[in-house]
């Protein structure tokens, strides 16, 4: 029984003697062949779309950043009384108006019903998750110390904040909302910022790519890099009160107008580069007519 | 001439009917043993035998085919089937029994309006009309056979031109038979004679079929061959019908029995369960066939009902109730734990409402073992959504149900959902319910780039859609209020200090207030309190805050910030 060699050495040396004798060959051969890999030029390389923008309820903010983008992340950071429940109460608003389905992760368990009515939440539409401990403060023991009762506290800070991180985790995979918010606000600093930047980066991957507006009210900067939109929220300066307080007429006869917000903008990695970064806008009280 | 040409007529019309009017009957050999198959599917290779009676005296009932090789019989007791080595041995269950025929009945009535319900392992199917929807005839049995064994069942199909001869071929060939149009004595003339008795189930069947081995009949051709006359001297009228039956030629009308839509099934345990593995594990069969047969009918469910009865010693107070009322004892005294699984829409998925049951069972474990297991479905009309292309997007019922269940797990039941203001006065006048997501209305072509495109538009036009006037100022809750000591003046609120939260601390820059609201005084419930706005210096600015005043409790509280 005869075998056959798969190919014969001579064979396989001929063309090598041929380019030898004739590149222009060997060039031709060459440009006969397929391509196997597809080359883009950098200058020709896609880019990514920008994201789509919806308003945020706010035209002060809507005039700075543009909107809210889609499939990012956008933080809002600020201390008490500085108009952070204000905006996101807006951000709901116009988010429900628009016939979204949205979610409301409420860490600390703060959102007011009455003034979210007032500012015109469809509660139809807004599903709201309320962190916290399940179970009941546990029975006070004989030398139980004021320590212990912060460590208690603390303990249920961080129980709450674990439990949203959860929460959030399940509502961007379900998908289909188009807005989720994470309520930080009272959340204690060290709590916050004790956040895993992973996390972050998770919310923000789970996100990318879908119309989900994924909206972070902290007490200060935490998502760091993940955030698409950072802003900075403050009550305007107490000189800016001093009508307000310097009222010094009976008690009875004052009323809570409402709040001057001043926001800035500390991060915007979006295309479109705003032409300022502090705007200011008031909110009313529901008492104040 | 006339009076010719309507006999004609007549003629050519009741041969069209007659030829157009097939019957099919299915029938399930074994059907206990198929009853227990149906949630224990891994046992079919296995030989298996049903055993009835009290325990003493339990004899074989019924047993499948590996088991009759194996030697086992009907009537053996307990005690002879258990050397057969490999045997499975399983207790009768009347109520798998009842939920076998069941889904039978879903299989049929899924090809046929008119079912008559023969016996509880045999059912007869008018196939008039049919074929122009479904195929032809032997398409038809084959379809009926091969949806029976979506329902857990192996199944003998035959189509016949009448009812009786349909039973007969069902009984006596195995899978899918269809005996043409006077075929009928050609075909079933090599089954055995007592075939005729077993399918017909009459009283006194064993004297006819003594007499029948006596005259050396065997088989149903030997019947069919009888002198009439003579046959009906010696048997009477019975004998006559016995040799229809033999030769195909009875004709009767169906009795066709009234869907009834309750879908049930139910497993009798033979030893208690302890955990929710194996319990997961029955529910997914369970199930499956739940909603196999809801499938069959075209119809979902939203209310899952899953009873289970708990092995006797159970404590009265590990006894819970959906919103039913306190656990009741069941006959032989146990106790009976029950859950109600409601579902905002109506949905077919077995895997996702195995998972929000596992939920709600690890939320609300029963207590105590399980002995038996009992789970309803109520039928719904399916879910009609047109899912418009410019809609906003908005969760898939399923995967956000699954979700809801999985956040309950993690914060508790009363604390997801959507909120309802209450007609009220009170503070904190709202409550929980579950969250059902409003559709997408129809965007009218007005506002149509106003609620979807907004992104797509410049930013003036952004800014024309938020008005900015209407911001309302967010008050966040304290929940529960923060207690603190307030020093005032002329009635004033002039210092506040707080234990519990330091940036409450401090002399009160401003106050607004008091407005007096009280209600519900009727009740023992009722609340009247004094509400003040005050400013307190923070550490970067000034701080908003509604301070309360309980005028029951006597206490200063802070209600909330507002922010």
């Amino acid at each position: 029984m005869s075998s056959f060699p798969l190919f014969s050495p001579e064979a396989a040396r001929r063309p090598v003697a041929a380019a030898l004798k004739s590149p222009a060959l060997v060039f031709e051969r060459l440009s006969a062949l397929p391509k196997r890999i597809e080359v883009t030029p950098a200058s020709q390389l896609a880019v990514q779309p920008a994201p789509e923008m919806v308003s945020s309820g706010v035209g002060e903010i809507d005039a700075l950043t543009g909107g809210l983008p889609r499939g990012c992340l956008t933080e809002v950071c600020g201390s008490a009384s500085s108009g952070r429940t204000s905006l996101l109460l807006a951000v709901l608003s116009a988010a429900t108006r628009r016939q979204e389905t949205c979610a409301l992760v409420d860490v600390s368990d703060a959102l007011d019903p009455t003034s979210a009515a007032k500012a015109g939440v469809d509660f139809k539409r807004l599903l709201w998750v309320r962190c916290g401990p399940q179970t009941t403060r546990p029975p006070r023991r004989h030398g139980d110390t004021e320590k212990n009762k912060k460590h208690f506290d603390r303990d249920r800070a961080e129980t709450a904040v674990e439990q949203a991180l959860r929460v959030t985790d399940l509502l961007l995979q379900s998908g289909g909302f188009g807005l989720v918010l994470i309520d930080l606000g009272d959340v204690p600093l060290k709590t916050a910022r004790r956040i895993p930047l992973t996390s972050w980066f998770r919310f923000q991957r789970a996100v990318e790519h879908t119309p989900t507006v994924l909206f972070v009210v902290t007490p200060a900067p935490c998502a760091q890099t993940c955030a698409t939109l950072l802003l900075k929220v403050s009550a305007k300066k107490l000189s800016a009160l001093s009508r307000q307080l310097s009222d010094k007429s009976l008690a009875h006869a004052q009323l809570l107008e409402g709040l001057h917000v001043e926001a800035e903008l500390l991060r915007a990695r979006l295309a479109r580069k705003p032409m300022q970064s502090v705007t200011a806008f008031s909110t009313k009280a529901t008492g104040a007519g | 001439m006339k009076l010719v040409i309507l006999s004609w007529f007549f003629n050519q019309q009741s041969k069209i009917a007659e030829s157009t009017m097939p019957f099919a009957c299915i029938f399930v050999p074994d059907f206990p043993v198929e009853a227990l198959l149906r949630t224990e599917p891994e046992l079919r290779a296995q030989p298996l035998a049903v055993l009835e009676g009290k325990a003493p005296l339990q004899k074989v009932f019924a047993m499948n085919e590996p088991a009759r090789h194996a030697g086992v019989a009907p009537g053996m007791t307990k005690l002879q089937v258990e050397a057969c080595s490999g045997l499975v041995i399983r207790a009768r269950s009347e109520l798998q029994e009842a939920a076998a025929h069941a889904a039978l009945l879903d299989c049929a009535q899924s090809f046929s309006p008119h079912v008559e319900d023969a016996a509880l392992d045999t059912l007869v199917l008018d196939l008039a009309g049919t074929e122009s929807l479904l195929g032809s005839v032997p398409k038809i049995v084959r379809e009926l056979a091969h949806r029976a064994s979506d329902f857990g069942l192996t199944t003998n199909v035959a189509a016949a031109s009448n009812p009786d001869a349909a039973v007969l071929a069902a009984h006596g060939f195995c899978g899918a038979t269809v005996i043409p149009e006077g075929k009928e004595a050609e075909k079933l003339g090599c089954l055995p004679v007592d075939i005729l008795f077993a399918a017909q189930n009459c009283q006194g069947s064993e004297e006819f079929l003594e007499i029948f081995q006596r005259w050396g009949i065997r088989n149903l051709r030997d019947l069919a061959a009888l002198p009439d006359v003579a046959l009906s001297e010696r048997l009477g009228q019975q004998g006559v019908y016995w040799q229809k039956l033999a030769r195909g030629t009875t004709s009767r009308t169906l009795v066709p029995v009234e869907p009834l839509l309750i879908f049930e099934e139910a497993i009798e345990l033979e030893y208690p369960l302890m955990l929710l593995e194996p319990l997961a594990f029955l529910l997914s069969q369970m199930l499956e066939q739940l909603c196999t047969r809801l499938g069959a009918r075209a119809l979902a469910t939203q209310e899952l009902r899953l009873s289970l009865d708990l092995e006797n010693g159970a404590h009265g107070e590990e006894i819970y109730w959906n919103e039913v009322g306190a656990g009741t004892p069941t006959r032989r005294g146990r106790q009976r734990f029950q859950r109600t699984l409601r579902l905002p829409v109506p949905l077919l998925d077995p895997k996702t409402f195995l998972k929000l049951l596992q939920l709600d069972l690890k939320a609300h474990p029963p207590g105590a073992p399980i002995v038996k297991i009992h789970l309803i479905a109520e039928p719904v009309r399916p879910r009609a959504a047109q899912n418009g292309l410019f809609l906003p997007p908005s969760p898939e019922p399923e995967k956000l149900e699954l979700t809801l269940a999985r956040i309950a797990g993690i914060v508790g039941e009363e604390k997801v959902g959507s909120l309802e203001l209450l007609d009220t006065h009170r503070p904190e006048g709202f409550r929980m319910q579950q969250f059902v997501p409003r559709e997408p209305q129809g965007l009218k072509p007005g506002n149509f780039n106003k609620t979807l495109h907004a992104g797509l538009k410049p930013c003036s036009t952004l800014k024309q859609d938020s008005d900015s006037d209407d911001l309302v100022t967010g008050l966040r809750i304290f929940r529960p209020p923060v207690v603190v000591t307030v020093t005032t003046q002329d009635g004033k609120p002039t210092c506040i200090s707080c234990s519990k939260r330091g940036e409450i601390h401090g002399e009160i820059l401003w106050a607004a207030g008091p407005w007096r609201s009280s209600g519900d005084w009727w009740e023992q419930a009722g609340w009247a309190r004094d509400e003040w706005d005050i400013a307190v210096q923070s550490e970067t600015s000034v701080a908003f805050y509604r301070l309360v005043r309980d005028l029951l409790g006597g206490r200063w509280l802070v209600e909330g910030t507002y922010d």
